[in-house]
């Protein structure tokens, strides 16, 4: 009968635990949910975590999932190779990468003259660098499309050069680039703090250029903070919102991002076609930072 | 790049020797790319905030900024603030007491999850809320059915600003108390503390100046979400405007000075934010030191 199941009433799961400390199977002894600890409060608070974690983001995330699959998959495929959800996507995706590599580039040598250099100034620079942490994204966004409209500070000196930035989709990479910056940088930084100068200086007493220095020891210590640094300005900038749709011009197959045709179609009442493109927004970045992971642990053992 | 015999005939500087560091041209250039970069990327954008704000002068700063309209929106934001942040500091707290206090199975499971809002767009995280509660939304009909507005209604607001901050005490406080160990709070437990009192006295103390921090993060975000907000809110004018939502309904006005008075307020705070951090990184430094770099 189920009820003499002892692992339902105390005794009988005390005494089974006894017993099997007392005879033999020390692997199913082992076995705890948790370590012993004379610290209290661990059913509380983990209890508390997990109440508030699951009403708060599993279940109206789960509620996403499940809307997508009760789509159908002909529905859904017909939304997910709809020409503007591929363009708004392409243009997502392609923006922030590009951003993403900017960021790249000139987030290591911001990060590189923070770290090896000293100069008046160099606190405030540092601090700096958090600004778009600390920014809201509507502000930025009238900012920098305030600069770079053609009328702008920034944009009437690129005007006569035939370059437009705002209302096109370069205007979208240079969002993507403040919103960005601070990933790169914020990754980098500790990791040069720690490079070991003595490994520079063993490798130029072996007689190897500055130069060499940098791309064959210095480098490949850096590169998966690099990886990091660009994956998480790249899924940022992904899913960036507020600081793009005012310096976009948000014209559809041009410079509409992803984010805002869920905005739009919601606007719209189209629900499915939201929950479409977000379930597809949230696969392409969990593989994304899947790859990631993979080149991570590639790099690692390549160069670690 | 130069050759190093070169470069070795170069006057050593301080205590790096020249071997080891870059020409002085190549490091003038650096620092010129590096600084030239953070001054258009970040600098000049925050100049133009309050040159825009200020274009028309003081009275007309002081003006677009004593609207009702404008008021009632900085209330929202406080308003949504002073409910979300204290949420997430308590569930902050308890989520790195489990985490950084008891080893059990699945614990490195449930720290991913809890950055998960981090990689979600910001938009998906409002359209979540719009599937639940929305009018075609899975409790939509239960809603309506008992009177509750959650959607379009501040409680919308609230739970999407939770949602998008969610992580940022944990995140702050889960390293420093995994670092600090449980040597005081064992040895606060064995002179006879409750576990209250070791919480409020021992805990705590710790790691006020990490708390502190998380909790900077945490406002500084929530005060400036801008697209959850946008989708739960349904922008009505004095009710469910918060500050970065009536940035955008005056910027797409034409009103330019308004938009930027309200943002220029927001900026303020960002600036003020980026001090207040930037002093703990200084002073307590040690004391949070598991969190920088994060």
């Amino acid at each position: 009968m189920p009820a003499e199941c002892d692992w339902q009433s105390h005794s009988g799961l005390n005494r089974r635990t006894i017993q099997n400390s007392m005879t033999t199977a020390p692997a199913k002894a082992g076995w705890r949910f948790r370590q012993p600890s004379v610290i209290p409060g661990f059913g509380l608070t983990l209890g508390f975590s997990l109440a508030y974690l699951t009403l708060i983001i599993l279940i109206p995330l789960s509620g996403l999932v499940w809307r997508s699959a009760a789509l159908g998959w002909a529905d859904f495929w017909a939304i997910a190779v709809d020409r503007r959800t591929l363009n708004a996507l392409k243009i997502s995706f392609g923006t922030a990468f590009l951003a993403a590599a900017v960021n790249v580039a000139f987030g290591t040598v911001v990060a590189w003259v923070l770290v090896r250099y000293r100069f008046p100034g160099r606190r405030i620079a540092d601090a700096m660098v958090d600004l778009p942490f600390a920014l809201p994204t509507a502000v930025a966004g009238i900012a920098l499309t305030t600069l770079y409209a053609p009328n702008g500070w920034i944009g009437q000196l690129l005007m006569p050069l035939g370059i437009k930035v705002a209302y096109t989709p370069l205007g979208i990479v240079i969002a993507l680039v403040f919103i960005g910056l601070p990933f790169v940088v914020r990754t980098v930084q500790p990791i040069m703090e720690e490079l070991d100068k003595e490994v520079e200086e063993a490798a130029a007493t072996l007689g190897a250029s500055r130069f060499q220095i940098i791309t064959r020891v210095l480098f490949p210590g850096l590169a998966p903070a690099i990886i990091t640094g660009f994956s998480l300005a790249f899924a940022r900038g992904v899913g960036e919102y507020g600081s793009v749709i005012f310096i976009a011009g948000n014209l559809p197959f041009k410079s509409e991002i992803a984010p805002l045709l869920i905005v739009i179609r919601l606007e719209e009442y189209n629900y499915e076609a939201a929950t479409a493109i977000a379930a597809i927004m949230l696969a392409l970045s969990f593989l994304m930072l899947l790859v990631v992971n993979l080149v991570q642990t590639w790099s690692r053992k390549r160069y670690g | 790049m130069a050759d190093p015999e070169i470069k070795s005939y170069e006057p050593l500087h301080e205590s790096q020797s020249a071997a080891v560091t870059e020409s002085r041209p190549v490091k003038a250039a650096l620092m010129a790319i590096a600084l030239a970069f953070l001054a258009v990327f970040l600098l000049l954008p925050l100049i133009v905030v309050f040159h825009e704000a200020l274009a028309k002068g003081i009275g007309a700063y002081t003006e677009a900024l004593s609207s009702p309209d404008t008021r009632s929106a900085i209330r929202l934001t406080l308003l949504v603030a002073a409910i979300s942040v204290p949420l997430n500091v308590i569930f902050g707290i308890s989520a790195a007491w489990a985490i950084a206090k008891f080893e059990f199975k699945g614990k490195a499971f449930l720290t991913t999850l809890i950055d998960l809002p981090f990689s979600v767009s910001p938009v998906i995280s409002g359209l979540v809320y719009v599937l639940l509660f929305g009018a075609q939304g899975l409790l939509g009909a239960w809603l309506k059915a008992h009177g509750i507005v959650i959607l379009f209604a501040v409680p919308g607001i609230v739970l999407a600003t939770i949602f998008v901050t969610f992580p940022f005490v944990a995140r702050e406080l889960i390293p420093l108390m995994q670092e600090q160990g449980n040597g005081d709070e064992e040895a606060a437990l064995s002179l006879g503390a409750s576990g209250w009192q070791v919480f409020w006295y021992v805990t705590l103390p710790n790691v006020k100046w990490g708390l502190l921090y998380g909790v900077l993060l945490c406002n500084a975000r929530a005060m400036g979400e801008f697209g959850a907000v946008s989708v739960v809110s349904g922008h009505i004018r004095g009710l469910t405007n918060t500050m970065p939502l009536h940035v955008e309904i005056l910027y797409n006005e034409y009103n330019a000075v308004g938009a930027f008075a309200v943002a220029s307020l927001l900026a303020g705070l960002a600036l003020v934010t980026l001090v207040l951090k930037t002093l703990l990184e200084m002073r307590y430094g040690a004391e949070i030191a598991a969190t920088r770099g994060h």
